[in-house]
């Protein structure tokens, strides 16, 4: 194997890591920039790939499975946003609450929605079809960058979403109330918006598009259910949200980034690196790059003063009467 | 007719007790909208769980050996709760422990068996701490968010200890785990299963709540968690007391491993990434914090583990009941936390008043 | 003043309007009336019910019954976009402004004829035109967090004429403005009134009635006790007293100004923002001596509070030094300048003075519970503490069911009497009070400042953060005025000019005087 073709694999294989990655972490910078923490995103993203998986099992039609993770992902979220914004919770043990919740129903539920022949579980059954790779002419040929153009449907939807929620956050009306309503949910009150609202509204919609992610994982890229298939991606979205600096089309550079990492792992794995370093460490080295990475971005923050600052209202519940 | 939320004059007691007691209820009617769901009968499948966690002596015994660790893991993630410091890695801080105790046993040969047990659980101990201490270090010096540090320390860990149990340390027959600790150095039991185990976790428990509430080290995690800044301003080091509070919360983390290592599994292995810390999360929250409530709430927590496992048996149900239902009561409390200080009012349709 | 015409329908009359809070009637059968080109002064101590009045007006809350009608309709406001479409704008005391976003979005948030996207070069051009015509120069582009407070609040009319409102409320616009910032914005609303448009301006300066309005109206505990037109004021002692429904007190008892040792001595302090840029503090020195009040004036966030800060050890400073009591206390911790007998009553009592779900009892503890007279070997006393607690409120007549109650089921007046009492009887010699009676009634007022002066007779160096002159020219002996992160001069108060010190606040150099 060249050099080259290493390189166009490894992107290939970025890119369809990257893709679950980058819709789950698009929702959660929406929902964060409102102002909520949704911690939950590890739980609602294995619903998803849970409700995605078991409806293309019995139907066999993807962009059904598609609506009913975002469906799912959608719920749960409402329930983040229920405890929060209506009940007043600390948003960081709902979140928890979501998380466990989630990861335990998906679990159970993945044992009892699979076939009677399989003992009702659903680990170990394949889906009629998936989300396949779809290569341009021509585009796809080119060296290296040519993976760009040979990804599934899932991720050349990305090449437009990303770019449409930048221009959503920063240059619609709709997006000024976004960032205002997270940066000083008192002054958008006083100018007759609904924070409450938009707070459910976009913690809704990121919990959709978790779920969205979840399904990439169960259509896509192992297209199979298996327990605790996230394996802490719903995690690593909460620290690419930091990553991204609240804005949507730095997404793109955390998630590569990230993606690469996991997929040079599995490569280095697969090219027989393990005789050299043990596999486990090449298996948590994402997680503690992760680490390294986001004390040492905390840390260049610090010196730099709120350079990458979170919105100022995030984590805290607003009411009006509180004076 | 609209709802609004009014503020109390002061805390209602009442609801303190009555909401936690709620939401368990709650967790269990959802828990059986799960259950009819999934084509089972909620019914039969709560008796097979209470069976199963309590059903008899043996039973009993399992329940309480499994809820030790729990508790322990419940006072570990409690005490940071107070900072108001979001441990989620008690787990990696428990693999810690366990990864301690087992140095010891396997490769300190050189110590008389008699100290084997102290020195290994003291090591154990001491990495928990450790494993506590990076994010609290790393939190209170450079505010590095706490809930993903100590998550991805989960991670990092529980990889090193397959890496360990899988290879570096694996018992020469066998292919996986460590080699057992000599019978000599474990944990004795007392009751049937149940081991000395549960003397250390109730005496922690009353240290622990003479500590917080007595002390005026006690007193001051009391204030940096509900007001950080008046806090400070009254002199109290917010940056020494995250570190010190995340260190004794590692170490008690760890402790458990140590305990559950010596009295149960005697060696590193597979499951020991058992999702103890989760469940502190859950047992710390619905206890207030408070450790003596602790010690109600990781029974009941631990008979959801035990029964659930019973119904895998008894109703070939996946024991992931257990976690459902654990999911499901920290939502109820978080709903019903507000009534402890607002009351719901019920307003009808605005009074017309004439000019 | 311009002369007013009364025979049109009013635009805005307000009838029996009536708003509880839990345990507080805020609005007791309220009527109001504003004409059009009337300025109406709504005049009440803190916690009459002006600020709730005017948020029912603008629809952030809705009262409990009576009615509203703007020019002559009866109106339904549910919301603050329902006020915006009548043509009713406020500004509040604290900004409404959304600090990382630019002056033009601020402007537009929220506008519901707003196009998907916002043609951001016409809004723009019409913000420039607006701000010529009102003489409120603004940078449309310019961050809201880069401009100074007099600026954002012309960005806060802005957006209320923008919108194209013609009655304006303005909640206290004067008390972040210095004198000479306070008569442009006296301009700028003339400018406006010949428009026909019309205001409501709530404060609780008497002078400012004066000068400003046409009509008062005076709110005392919820309800209105007097209207009438200002011109009809003879002595705004008058006004002083319906008001506050007893004459104010305007001396305190104090002891003769008897000066002892330097207690406190602040010399060359530098400190520097983080990731650099104007200093924060800059070059600032002075000292007090025991038996002295030296006050800080100046608008609010000219340092002040920083300086505060860097005395209780709570900001690093990055040059020159601190004697408390003697020793050089310069970086030290919290804890060391607590133990070098300095005591402080914090700026914001909710966030640094008090921790709100502890109990009153905890609260006043909070001081002495390291000290051998409640605690030992690192265990608290509870008995000791109960009593400890129980004297300080029966001293300090802090009105609480029970020490046990959490502080923050408490009145302003009483948290702040808890912070006193906890401070003073702590005191070591050093008291720092930093705007130790912002939002109190008069009643808890008079305590403060009564028990600020208690401590200079007893021969306490007492430093005074105030943004009121009217306070620190009755309680200080001295005054330092600080502008922009420098003291502009030390003056005596005894023979300090208000103008003058007015001057200084706003950055005049004492030559140019």
């Amino acid at each position: 194997m060249n050099m080259l073709d290493f390189i166009t694999k490894l992107l290939a294989a970025t890119l369809a890591m990257g893709t679950s990655l980058a819709y789950a972490t698009l929702g959660e910078v929406y929902t964060q920039k409102t102002g909520i923490l949704n911690l939950g995103m590890e739980g609602i993203m294995l619903m998803g790939a849970l409700a995605g998986f078991t409806t293309a099992f019995n139907t066999g039609n993807l962009y059904l499975a598609l609506m009913m993770a975002m469906l799912v992902g959608g719920f749960f979220s409402l329930i983040h946003a229920f405890l929060c914004i209506t009940m007043r919770a600390n948003q960081v043990p709902a979140g928890l609450a979501i998380t466990m919740f989630g990861t335990g129903l998906a679990n159970f539920l993945g044992e009892r929605l699979g076939p009677a022949s399989n003992g009702y579980n659903l680990t170990g059954m394949n889906i009629p079809s998936k989300f396949s790779n779809i290569a341009i002419p021509f585009l796809s040929d080119i060296p290296i960058l040519g993976a760009l153009f040979d990804v599934s449907l899932l991720t050349y939807a990305l090449y437009l979403l990303i770019p449409f929620a930048w221009f959503f956050m920063y240059k619609t009306k709709h997006g000024m109330v976004v960032r205002a309503v997270g940066e000083n949910p008192r002054t958008a009150a006083s100018m007759g918006i609904s924070v409450s609202k938009i707070r459910y509204i976009y913690t809704v919609i990121g919990g959709m598009l978790a779920g969205l992610g979840g399904a990439c994982l169960s259509l896509s890229f192992t297209p199979s259910w298996n327990e605790g298939m996230t394996g802490g991606k719903g995690w690593i979205v909460i620290a690419l949200v930091i990553f991204s600096t609240w804005n949507p089309a730095r997404v793109v550079i955390g998630t590569l980034v990230f993606g690469g990492i996991t997929s040079l792992q599995f490569s280095l794995q697969a090219a027989g690196l393990k005789m050299v370093i043990p596999s486990q460490f090449l298996g948590f080295s994402p997680y503690l790059i992760t680490l390294v990475a986001l004390a040492t971005m905390t840390i260049i923050n610090q010196k730099k003063k709120g350079s990458f600052a979170s919105p100022s209202a995030l984590g805290t519940s607003f009411a009006i009467d509180d004076k | 007719m609209k709802f609004r939320l009014e503020k109390r004059d002061s805390r209602s007691t009442r609801m303190a007790v009555l909401v936690p007691v709620a939401s368990l209820l709650v967790s269990f009617i959802l828990g059986a909208i799960v259950l009819l769901i999934s084509d089972a009968n909620p019914f039969q499948a709560y008796a097979a769980m209470i069976k199963g966690a309590f059903g008899s002596q043996t039973k009993l015994q399992y329940t309480l050996v499994k809820s030790i660790p729990l508790l322990l893991c419940g006072l570990a993630v409690g005490i940071a709760f107070r900072l108001k410091f979001w441990n989620i890695g008690a787990e990696g801080q428990y693999v810690g422990g366990v990864i301690g105790i087992t140095w010891v046993m396997q490769f300190w040969t050189f110590l008389p068996s008699a100290l084997l047990l102290p020195v290994g659980m003291l090591v154990g101990i001491l990495f928990g701490a450790i494993w506590g201490g990076i994010p609290g270090v790393l939190k209170a010096q450079w505010s590095v968010d706490e809930t993903l540090t100590t998550l991805m320390m989960n991670y990092i860990i529980i990889g090193f200890a397959e890496y360990l149990y899988f290879d570096a340390w694996k018992a020469p027959r066998g292919n996986m785990g460590t080699v057992l600790y000599p019978k000599e150095a474990w944990l004795p039991r007392i009751w049937g299963r149940v081991h000395g185990g549960i003397f250390i976790a109730l005496i922690l428990v009353g240290i622990l709540w003479f500590v917080l509430y007595k002390t005026r080290w006690g007193f001051e995690l009391n204030m940096i968690g509900k007001n950080k800044r008046a806090a400070e301003c009254q002199g109290v080091s917010i940056k020494k007391n995250i570190i010190l509070a995340m260190l004794l919360s590692g170490a008690i983390a760890g402790l458990a491993g140590v305990i559950d290592a010596a009295a149960v599994t005697h060696q590193l292995t597979k499951g020991v990434d058992a999702g103890y810390g989760f469940t502190g999360i859950i047992i710390a929250w619905m206890s207030g914090l408070n450790p003596f409530i602790s010690i109600i709430v990781s029974v009941i927590m631990a008979a959801l583990e035990t029964g659930s496992d019973a119904l895998q048996m008894t109703m070939k149900l996946p024991n992931a009941m257990g976690a459902v239902l654990q999911g499901l009561i920290l939502i109820p409390l978080l709903a019903g936390n507000i009534f402890i200080e607002y009351r719901l009012l019920v307003i009808k349709n605005r009074k017309e008043v004439t000019a | 003043m311009s002369e007013l015409t009364t025979d049109e329908t009013p635009v805005v009359r307000m009838v029996n309007i009536t708003k509880h809070f839990p345990g507080v009637l805020a609005n007791d059968q309220v009527n109001l009336t504003l004409h059009r080109g009337e300025i109406l002064a709504l005049l009440g101590e803190n916690g009459a019910g002006k600020s709730t009045l005017m948020n029912m007006l603008v629809g952030l809350y809705q009262a409990d019954s009576g009615e509203i009608y703007v020019k002559g309709k009866l109106a339904e406001i549910n919301s603050p976009q329902d006020s915006m479409a009548l043509g009713i704008g406020m500004i509040h005391q604290e900004f409404m402004l959304v600090g990382n976003m630019s002056v033009a979005e601020n402007i537009v948030l929220g506008m519901k004829d707003l196009p998907f996207v916002p043609p951001m070069a016409e809004i723009h051009e019409k913000i420039t035109e607006l701000s010529k015509r009102y003489g409120l120069q603004v940078y449309p582009d310019k961050i809201i967090q880069d401009l100074s407070v007099g600026e954002q609040q012309r960005v806060e009319i802005l957006k209320l004429l923008y919108r194209g409102a013609d009655i304006l409320i303005l909640d206290e616009p004067t008390a972040v403005l210095t004198p000479g910032e306070a008569r442009d914005l006296n301009e700028i609303l003339k400018k406006m009134l010949t428009e026909g448009k019309s205001a409501i301006f709530i404060t609780h300066k008497m002078d400012e009635v004066m000068e400003f309005s046409h009509t008062v109206q005076v709110l005392r505990r919820g309800k209105s006790v007097s209207v009438c037109p200002t011109k009809s004021i003879k002595r705004v002692q008058d006004l002083a007293n319906m008001m506050v429904g007893r004459d104010i007190l305007f001396s305190l008892e104090r002891g003769p100004y008897n000066p002892g040792d330097i207690k406190v001595e602040v010399k060359d302090l530098l400190v520097l923002p983080v990731g650099g840029g104007k200093p924060i503090l800059d070059n600032i020195s002075f000292s007090i001596r025991g038996g002295e009040i030296l006050g800080i004036a100046g608008v609010a966030g000219n340092g002040q509070q920083q300086l505060t800060e860097a005395i209780t050890g709570l900001l690093k400073v990055n040059g020159g030094t601190i004697f408390l009591n003697g020793k050089d206390m310069t970086n030290k911790t919290p804890l060391q300048v607590i133990k070098a007998g300095v005591s402080h009553i914090p700026a914001d009592r909710g966030s640094m003075g008090v921790v709100g779900d502890m109990s009153v009892g905890d609260n006043l503890s909070m001081k002495k519970y390291r000290t051998a007279e409640l605690s030992s070997h690192n265990i608290i006393k509870r008995g000791l503490v109960r009593k400890f607690a129980d004297h300080l409120i029966e001293l300090f007549t802090i009105k609480t069911p029970n020490q046990d109650t959490s502080v923050k089921f408490l009145s302003g007046g009483n948290i702040q009497k808890t912070i006193l009492a906890r401070e003073i009887d702590a005191c070591g010699g050093i008291l720092i009070a930093v705007y130790p009676s912002r939002g109190l009634d008069v009643g808890a007022t008079e305590a403060v400042r009564q028990n600020l002066i208690k401590q200079r007779d007893k021969g306490c160096a007492v430093l005074l953060v105030s943004e009121e002159l009217e306070e620190l020219l009755m309680v200080a002996d001295k005054i330092a005025v600080m502008f922009e992160g420098r003291i502009m001069d030390i003056v005596d108060a005894k023979d300090a000019k208000t103008e003058e010190l007015g001057m200084l606040m706003a950055g005049v150099e004492r030559r140019d005087i």
